[in-house]
């Protein structure tokens, strides 16, 4: 069995093998992988029994799981209007700066993928940015410095 | 006028019977009773289409089926909205009692609390709040047991077939209607899908009875609703309001001073300019629900300064990104809206293609699918008729 068969089957196990288990285990997959693989989908494919073009369709579908690889930190920065009236520009153009690149890309250590996302649910306190699970908001050029710092010296 | 603006907290509230007791109250009742009040209490759906909730739990208790499923909606996503983050983060116990009392009334055993993916970071403390929910349920004999299910980021999950498709591990594409989910639902069993704010007035019927309810609000629009307020405001955040609130009452007391336009209900509903603010009330028989698609309650504030050009591009950019491409009207419809205003402010075309593509929105209000493609034309039409010159100059 290969890596990816075995993180698949602990997941299917997890989660069972009918149809309705799909998200969840595609989820799972991205949580640990940052991505979901073709690998995975082909196999997520066998053990549910379903058309790997499918599962492939499924996940194309939500914007949270992306089927190119990214980094381990996954930051999405809101763009939707209240926060874009609050600023966002000036939080993009600080994260492309510390970061060393533009949105839609990942640094070369695959630590950090830059993104877009919409309303992420805190337009009250805009700017607002996702990083994996983690939400931050009233964002500043100052606190976006802080908060990659102490990303950057986790492992 | 100004005594309309109650601070009312029925929603975040704290109150001396707990959501419990409350629930141990309901389920001390027959069902039939239980949908009779909700029916005459008059509730309205708070996720949008505005449904009657007693009909709806009336539907899906008389439906057949073997299984039947409570789905709680906490799919928030339109722009501008946060008020189901919020109560599920101060008052999880109010939905879950609400959720309770359903899975009673209509006879399910099983409820998901459909959570968008954004809202990640809740599930520890859902998952805490819902192992004592289910010490509750076997104190009362209840035989029901909650799971979150968590989204993927996508919009479109919030209109509830699309979530049960999401759900069955099919695209989350909205399905055709009927049949309703409260007789083909999760599964393709009886399910009541309702908005996390719903189930929590569903509650409040229970706790304070029809008389006391009806008391809130105005005729038609029953019960108090939660707003969430964005934007060029002093005071952003989320307010518990009665229904029935003028649009300059409202920017009375949360606008800057500056207010130029309040847009009513998110990207899918109204923007209304200065001069029709004392003739806009806030509730659903007014045309204006101050509700939309998937959640309700957005009010977003712009000042003068903003471009409302700039406004409407990023609805339209939202739009062109959530539609979930199933019916051409709503994926092609998105695209062009988008190239249309952008032509016409370049000069590429004239003036005169904001007819076309207001157009354009009208047959996209009755020949998409579903509220997304459906209700583009709330805010292209009221942003291009109120505002024309910023989007040609
Ligand atoms: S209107 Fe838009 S979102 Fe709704 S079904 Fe059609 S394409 Fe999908
Ligand atoms: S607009 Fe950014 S969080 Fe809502």
């Amino acid at each position: 069995m290969t890596k990816t068969d075995l993180m698949v089957k602990e997941l299917v196990d997890k989660y069972g093998n009918k149809r309705e288990s799909l998200l969840p285990i595609l989820q799972g997959v991205y949580d640990l992988e940052h991505f979901v693989s073709d690998e995975a989908m082909v196999s997520i494919a066998r053990n549910l029994d379903l058309s790997s073009a499918d599962v492939y369709g499924k996940s194309t579908f939500y914007s949270f799981l992306d089927t190119i690889p990214r980094g381990k930190f996954v930051i999405r920065v809101c763009k939707t209007i209240v926060c874009d009236m609050h600023d966002k520009n000036q939080i993009v153009d600080t994260l492309e700066n510390i970061l060393k690149i533009k949105v839609g890309e990942t640094t070369l250590n695959r630590k950090f993928s830059l993104l877009y996302t919409n309303c992420l649910g805190w337009c009250h306190k805009g700017p607002a940015m996702l990083v994996n699970d983690d939400v931050y908001t009233d964002l500043t050029p100052e606190s976006i410095r802080e908060i990659i710092t102490d990303y950057k010296n986790r492992e | 006028m100004q005594e309309r603006l109650k601070r009312l907290d029925v929603i975040l509230g704290i109150h001396p019977e707990s959501p419990y007791q409350v629930m141990e109250k309901a389920l001390k009742r027959a069902p039939k009773d239980i949908i009779s009040d909700l029916i005459d209490s008059g509730l309205k759906g708070r996720g949008g289409a505005g449904f009657l909730t007693g009909l709806k739990w009336k539907f899906a208790a008389a439906a057949e089926g073997d299984e039947k499923f409570v789905v709680c909606n906490a799919d928030e996503g339109e722009p501008g909205t946060f008020k189901d983050r919020e109560i599920l983060t101060i008052v999880p116990k109010k939905v879950l009692a609400g959720m309770g009392i359903c899975a009673y009334v209509i006879g399910a055993k099983k409820g998901y609390i459909y959570l968008r993916g954004e809202y990640k970071y809740l599930v520890p403390h859902l998952e805490r709040e819902i192992a004592e929910f289910h010490k509750n349920c076997f104190k009362l004999e209840l035989d029901f047991n909650v799971e979150v299910f968590l989204g993927s980021g996508a919009y479109v999950c919030g209109e509830e077939t699309a979530l049960l498709n999401s759900m069955e591990g099919f695209r989350g594409e909205p399905r055709n209607k009927p049949p309703f989910p409260t007789n083909n639902g999760y599964l393709g069993k009886p399910t009541v899908v309702n908005n996390v704010e719903t189930l929590v007035s569903a509650q409040v019927v229970s706790r304070i009875g029809v008389e006391e309810f009806k008391k809130l609000g105005i005729q038609d629009s029953h019960g108090s609703k939660l707003f969430s307020v964005s934007g060029d405001t002093p005071r952003p955040g989320i307010y518990d309001l009665e229904f029935g609130l003028s649009l300059e009452e409202f920017v009375r007391e949360f606008g800057d001073g500056d207010t130029k336009a309040v847009q009513v209900g998110g990207a899918s509903g109204f923007c209304v300019p200065r001069k029709k603010f004392q003739s806009t009330t806030i509730g659903f028989p007014g045309g204006l629900t101050g509700d939309s698609l998937p959640t309700g309650g957005s009010m977003m504030i712009f000042n003068s300064s903003r471009s409302m050009y700039n406004v409407l591009r990023n609805y339209l950019d939202f739009f062109e990104e959530e539609s979930c491409g199933q019916c051409t009207p709503c994926r092609i419809g998105c695209q062009q809206l988008k190239v249309g205003i952008e032509a016409v402010k370049r000069g590429d075309k004239d003036p005169e293609y904001l007819q076309q593509l207001l157009k354009l929105t009208d047959t996209m209000k009755i020949t998409a699918k579903c509220g997304l493609g459906q209700s583009v034309a709330n805010s292209f039409s009221s942003i291009v008729d109120n505002f024309r010159e910023e989007m040609i100059y």
